[in-house]
């Protein structure tokens, strides 16, 4: 589709498609950069009963009302960013905002698309979690952090979410896009010493 | 001196199959794996290993650890280079290269040692006294003073090793790998802790590794063989060696560095980092950080081969050299036995084991005098002789006071001296942690008081020193660490080994050990601190000047301020003082022990944050075009900005006045992306934009926007920007480059803590949206084939109007603001289609000689207009009214932030510093920025200034430089001539208004 | 480092945090009716303690909640963290010297 074509991720200008390999052999660390996404910051009265049942009616599941979890539903998940603060991320073509404009309407709430404001970083393997404890001063143990749990944090000297997919450990790590560059770097670099295969997003 | 082979056949921790090649001072010499520099050096027979600081006197090896004051050396040559590194701490490698530090031209025959021969001129502050007159001269003296002193060279070349850090996070940390930290270790690692044990030596084991301990009929080191083993096989046990826990910080935060390939030779640690700086926070801590040998302070007590009791023991049971022929023990404890009875065990002669204690009867005493030893009890070395290295020393008896000698003079022969004068435990970080220190007079140390974080110290950093007593100590603060972070330590299973641990009787602490002449006279030194020179009488020197005070004699004098941060001199030069001040040692108190506990690199503390990832950069959807057209790009708030667009052959000057002249007089284009966006939705939107700005908002209309000055409470223009109206109740403000974080966290801020019922939401979109300003009087031809279906006429988009469009067929918005005063659209699309957007522009355009724009041509024609800037204009210091721009304070408004304080009578004085135009008499003068405004030029600075240069630049519309500047009282000088003083001349200009350009505004409407 | 205890996000490093300054100052509802002296007051003084200390944070680079702490400004204890609006916990006498230490 045309608008494809015009459309270009933070990381794009790195031709990563062209460097992305399937076969990353020994490599320590995987590094990708996600698809264009539709990314809805939701904001609304986290502590209403109310406004979470709407807002579970709208969207076919409930948003996380524990700090720093995710829940998900068939074609969207939700992240907890703060008390009255989540981000719904789904794939394009979703129309998140116009569900969440019709399903909420009436209510305070404030749904913004933020698809083009981020870039989101795939980062696993075995060493993915020595590349993040480089950066980052969370605790990445899997007692404390795992499958299902996100956080926002500073990687040196960037604002990131981080979430975690799965065991392998998978990341996921939402940063600006003006800034995305400078992290496609500087985690590249910290993971060197493991090996970093590219791979497809 | 001759050299000789001081290896022994068999024992110790080295390797005899694999021989290490080194040079040391460029003539070569062998060691084994397993050896450090300085037990490769002690191999070999060199004792004569560096000069000391101040008098250049001989010195030798005199530890085997970090506490090391004299074996100061350079490590490697040219990048790789390396000053002050410890030769005990360095572990020998294939092509190792190193050289003494402080001596010319050879460590041999060193020039400056006539210093030690005008030493009579050289007390404590002897710089500060002679020197510091006449005082303009100290820079010059200074200079010659370091020179001469200097220890070591830094590398002139960049650092070609990678360094890196990392967090780490725990349950418990254990410092230090010696059997009471093994045994924190195991305890916590089985009641399932998350452990972190950390030493800096190579391997695990401490003092055990220079000992012939025996433990369940075994050798220590077996026991440590197997706890180490078990420990790398808990998941959640991290094994840190080589690594020096080197700082505690507030909430049990501590820093380590981790030397990973300093043991290799520099190229094969290339391309791995070399050191790696773990910050650690840990739940619980244990230190086990060990005690520190004391020395004596006794005449001469400096000569090569002169050195601790248990360094020699070391020496001989790690590395299997024999520190010297013929040794004489020289102590004030039982302990310092063991080391004279392995020694001569291994072969070396003892000439006499001298004793403080007039009485001597401890169960090692009593094994040394069955082994055949001669004990010289209650007597003293009162001198010892050689040039570059002992030869022997004298002996006569002390008095039982301890305050003479006397008697007859026995000479002993002897190449090596042990001294040990106690233990001082290792308290350094436990001090750190913020814990007070108290005073164990009984064993004349310093141990732990009270914890002050979640901390214990155990073992001998806790003045425990026998080894059975140690493991038991080990085992029990482990599992009482591992219980306090939450973890079930009952039926945890711990048998210590079988050790023996024999009694000691006490020691007999002696400030100083008297010689023939009185301290300070005669020739003889008593030195308490190696590294600096510090003597006992420069010590009492101190106390005699009136200084009383710990942290000021230690500055005065320099004790403890060396490389080795005084870890064998500070106890000893404590109770120098003490004594010399009538006071109990608790009273003088202990100086500040601060991080780092060992010196680090500097590269470990910067780590991966260096070269183009020293800070970070934020780059536009559109920076590639600018990149790859070449631009020049500014940096503003960490974003990359193009600042002009120079073409072939063009200065930044010429280029800049094509630019200007592109958007005056046809049409430019600039990526105005950086500026910040807050999104407002909700009812209350409205009442923010009255509160945040100083102007009314209650008539916006939808599809409108307005410009706004952001104050302060205290009243001060912190940011401006433009507003639109997008709905009902959903507004869109921009906010500067610079200031879009401030702007957006200070409106969070009153939301969240004062205004908590309102109901609106504000959102960052700063990055959603690429953002592109076309500008010109043909701007309008351009954007109409661009935005084709939207009305972008005059009266259907007036200036100041914004509507959602399709652009270049994108989904977006078109708006009508200006910075430049000429004609302006600004194209907003989602960031993804930024540089669709701008390319499709660009295209399109080239038929209207669309130029691309910079951010300095953007002030040159701001400025034109007399548009304000941050950081130029407004600073934090500037009102509404200082800027001429009452007219953005809305005058019938209640209340807004900062409102009150312009009602402040210091913001009503009419001499306050007010937004002016100046014009230079020289059309062809530009006024440097910053540039100081005066009223009468008087002969020579100081003259009193009325004002500054904000911005200032040449304008090529006018074809005259322009300046703006804040002037006091400049709104009512209008017509008056004002004078710039510069370094070569004086320009004179005329006070005008801030408008050059288009005063009535003709071509913003256009 | 400190290590400060989000009221939404649980303990985090101090470098995920910005300090607001002196907590429980509520800007005057009609600022209009004050003196110059009594607007200087709520404007620029502040207490600048030694010992307990009730301060504001901010958790700019987590939850972005800002919250208030009591701290002691010589031992950097962090007594507690509690949320905008609510009571401050009483953790020592009037004078503001903290009399528990540490545990």
């Amino acid at each position: 589709m045309a608008d494809s074509y015009f459309r270009q991720t933070a990381l794009a200008p790195l031709g990563l498609a062209a460097k992305a390999t399937d076969a990353p052999g020994e490599a320590g660390v995987l590094m990708s950069e996600h698809p264009l996404a539709e990314h809805v910051n939701l904001r609304g009265d986290g502590a209403s009963v109310e406004f979470l049942q709407v807002a579970r009616t709208t969207i076919g599941y409930a948003l996380p009302t524990e700090p720093n979890t995710v829940t998900e539903g068939t074609n969207s998940r939700a992240l907890w960013l703060g008390p009255h603060e989540w981000l719904l991320v789904a794939p394009l073509g979703t129309a998140l905002v116009a569900t969440l404009g019709r399903g909420l309407a009436g209510r305070a709430f404030a749904a913004t698309e933020l698809g083009d404001a981020r870039a989101v970083i795939g980062l696993s393997g075995p060493n993915a979690r020595d590349v993040l404890a480089k950066s980052c001063p969370l605790d990445l143990n899997p007692k404390s952090f795992g499958p299902g749990r996100c956080a926002q944090t500073k990687l040196s000297r960037i604002a990131a979410i981080i979430a975690q997919r799965d065991d392998a450990p998978s990341y996921e790590i939402y940063v600006a896009r003006s800034v995305a560059r400078y992290t496609w770097r500087w985690l590249e670099d910290a993971g060197s010493e493991y090996g970093v295969a590219i791979v497809a997003g | 001196m001759k050299r000789r082979e001081a290896r022994l056949d068999v024992g110790g921790r080295v390797n005899r199959d694999r021989v290490l090649n080194f040079t040391w001072n460029g003539k070569p010499y062998k060691g084994l794996e397993g050896d450090t520099l300085a037990s490769a050096l002690l191999a070999n027979g060199i004792s004569l290993v560096g000069r000391s600081f101040k008098y250049h006197r001989p010195r030798g090896i005199f530890s085997a650890g970090a506490e090391e004051p004299n074996a100061i050396v350079q490590l490697e040559t040219g990048a790789y280079t390396q000053p002050n590194v410890k030769a005990t701490q360095v572990e020998l490698y294939e092509g190792l290269e190193a050289r003494s530090v402080n001596c010319w031209p050879t460590v041999e025959y060193d020039f400056g040692a006539a210093a030690n021969l005008c030493a009579k001129l050289l007390p404590a502050g002897f710089y500060y006294k002679t020197f510091m007159w006449p005082s303009r001269f100290w820079m010059t003296y200074e200079y010659f003073i370091r020179r001469a002193a200097g220890l070591g060279r830094a590398p002139k070349e960049a650092d070609p090793d990678i360094y890196d850090k990392a967090h780490a996070h725990c349950d418990v940390l254990v410092v230090g790998g010696g059997p009471t930290g093994l045994a924190a270790a195991l305890a916590a690692a089985r009641a399932g802790a998350r452990v972190v044990l950390a030493d800096e030596q190579s391997e695990f084991g401490g003092d055990l590794l220079g000992r012939r301990d025996v433990m369940d009929d075994a050798p220590a080191v077996e026991w440590v063989r197997k706890v180490v083993e078990e420990l790398a096989s808990f998941s959640e046990v991290r094994l840190l060696p080589r690594s020096t826990v080197f700082g505690y910080y507030d909430h049990n935060y501590l820093a380590i560095a981790e030397r990973r390939t300093d043991h290799l030779h520099p190229k094969d640690g290339a391309g791995t980092p070399r050191q790696r700086l773990w910050k650690v926070r840990a739940k619980q801590v244990v230190l086990a950080t060990g005690s520190i040998e004391r020395p004596l302070v006794f005449a001469d007590n400096d000569r090569p081969g002169v050195m601790l009791a248990e360094s020699a023991r070391t020496y001989l049971n790690r590395y299997g050299v024999k520190p010297g022929r013929r040794a004489v023990v020289f102590t004030n404890n039982d302990n310092a036995y063991a080391a004279a009875i392995d020694l001569a065990d291994a072969g070396v002669e003892i000439g006499a084991i001298v004793d403080l204690r007039p009485d001597v009867q401890g169960p090692l005493p009593q094994k040394a005098r069955a082994r055949g030893l001669e004990i010289l009890a209650g007597e003293a070395i009162v001198a010892t002789h050689g040039r570059n290295r002992v030869q022997s020393v004298e002996v006569m008896l002390l008095s039982p006071e301890g305050d003479h000698v006397h008697g007859t003079a026995r000479k002993i022969d002897c190449d090596l001296v042990c001294v040990s004068g106690g233990w001082s435990p290792t308290v350094h970080l436990f001090s750190q942690s913020g814990g007070k220190l108290t005073y164990d007079a009984g064993r004349a140390c310093f141990v732990p008081g009270k914890s002050k974080q979640a901390e214990r110290s155990a073992g001998a950093c806790h003045g425990t020193f026998g080894v059975a007593d140690c493991l038991d100590e080990g085992f029990a603060a482990g599992l009482a660490a591992a219980g306090a972070a939450g973890f079930t330590t009952a039926g945890i299973s711990l048998i210590a080994p079988a050790v023996e641990q024999p009694g000691e009787a006490g020691l007999r602490a002696l400030p100083i050990v008297p010689g023939r002449a009185a301290v300070g006279h005669g020739k003889a030194k008593h030195f308490v601190d190696l590294a600096n020179d510090v003597t006992a009488a420069d010590v009492r020197l101190a106390a005699r000047e009136g200084y009383r005070s710990v942290e000021h004699t230690k500055r005065y004098t320099t004790l403890g301020m060396g490389p080795d941060q005084g870890k064998t001199s500070n106890v000893p030069g404590l109770a120098i003082l003490a004594e010399a001040l009538g006071k109990e040692i608790p009273d003088v108190g202990t100086t500040t022990f601060r991080p780092p506990y060992t010196p680090v690199t500097y590269g470990l503390l910067a780590g991966r944050d260096v070269g183009e990832m020293s800070d970070l950069t934020r780059t536009t959807p559109i920076h590639e075009w600018h990149a790859m057209t070449g631009a020049v790009f500014d940096d503003a708030g960490h974003w990359r900005r193009p600042w002009y667009y120079p073409r072939a052959g063009e200065d930044m000057a010429a280029a800049v006045r094509r630019e200007c002249r592109a958007v005056r007089e046809s049409v430019g284009i600039m990526d105005a992306s950086t500026l910040g966006k807050i999104e407002l939705v909700g009812p209350d939107a409205v009442k923010v934009l009255n509160q945040v700005y100083a102007n009314a908002w209650d008539n916006l209309a939808v599809g409108r926007c307005r410009y706004g000055l952001m104050l302060g409470e205290d009243g001060m223009v912190f940011d401006d920007g433009v507003t639109a109206r997008l709905g009902e109740h959903h507004y869109l403000m921009t906010t500067t480059t610079g200031g879009a974080a401030r702007v957006f966290g200070w409106i969070d801020d009153w939301l969240q803590c004062e205004w908590t019922n309102w109901k609106v939401f504000i959102t960052s979109v700063t990055e959603q949206w690429a953002t592109v300003s076309i500008a010109g009087p043909r701007a309008r031809d351009l954007v109409r084939e661009l935005a084709a279906g939207t009305d972008v006429s005059a009266e259907a988009l007036p200036h100041m109007a914004i509507r959602e469009a399709k652009v270049a067929g994108f989904p977006g918005r078109v708006a009508r603001i200006s910075f430049t005063g000429e004609l302006s659209f600004e194209l907003s699309v989602p960031s993804s289609y930024g540089m669709a957007l701008w390319t499709a522009c660009v295209t399109a355009g080239a038929k209207y000689g669309l130029t691309p724009f910079g951010t300095e041509a953007v002030h040159v024609l701001r400025a034109e207009k007399g548009y304000i800037v941050s950081g130029h204009e407004f600073d934090g210091t500037v009102t509404p009214q200082d800027l001429g721009m009452g007219w953005a304070v809305g005058k019938t408004k209640a209340d807004f932030l900062g409102r009150r304080s312009l009602d402040r009578s210091d913001m009503k004085r009419a001499d306050r510093k007010q937004l002016v135009g100046l014009q230079v008499q020289d059309p062809n003068a530009v006024l440097p920025e910053g540039s100081q405004v005066v009223e009468r030029v008087l002969k020579a600075p100081p003259m009193p200034m009325i004002g500054h240069v904000t911005s200032s630049y040449w304008s090529e519309t006018l074809k005259r430089g322009i300046a703006l500047a804040l002037v006091a009282g400049g709104h009512a000088r209008m017509g008056q001539t004002v004078h710039i003083p510069l370094e070569d001349k004086v320009l004179d200009a005329v006070v005008v208004s801030p408008v050059f350009y288009d005063p009535e505004g003709k071509r913003l409407h256009g | 480092m400190l290590l400060i205890n989000c009221p939404w996000c649980g303990p985090r490093d101090e470098i995920e945090f910005t300090c607001g300054g002196e907590a429980h100052i509520a800007r005057p509802a009609d600022p209009a009716a004050l003196s110059d002296q009594e607007w200087a007051e709520y404007l620029f003084m502040r207490k600048n303690l030694k010992g307990l200390h009730y301060e504001r944070w901010h958790h700019s680079y987590g939850c972005r909640q800002w919250f208030n702490a009591a701290r002691d400004t010589v031992t950097h204890e962090i007594h507690a963290t509690y949320k905008m609006g609510e009571t401050p916990p009483v953790v020592a006498g009037e004078d503001g010297v903290v009399k528990g230490g540490n545990s």
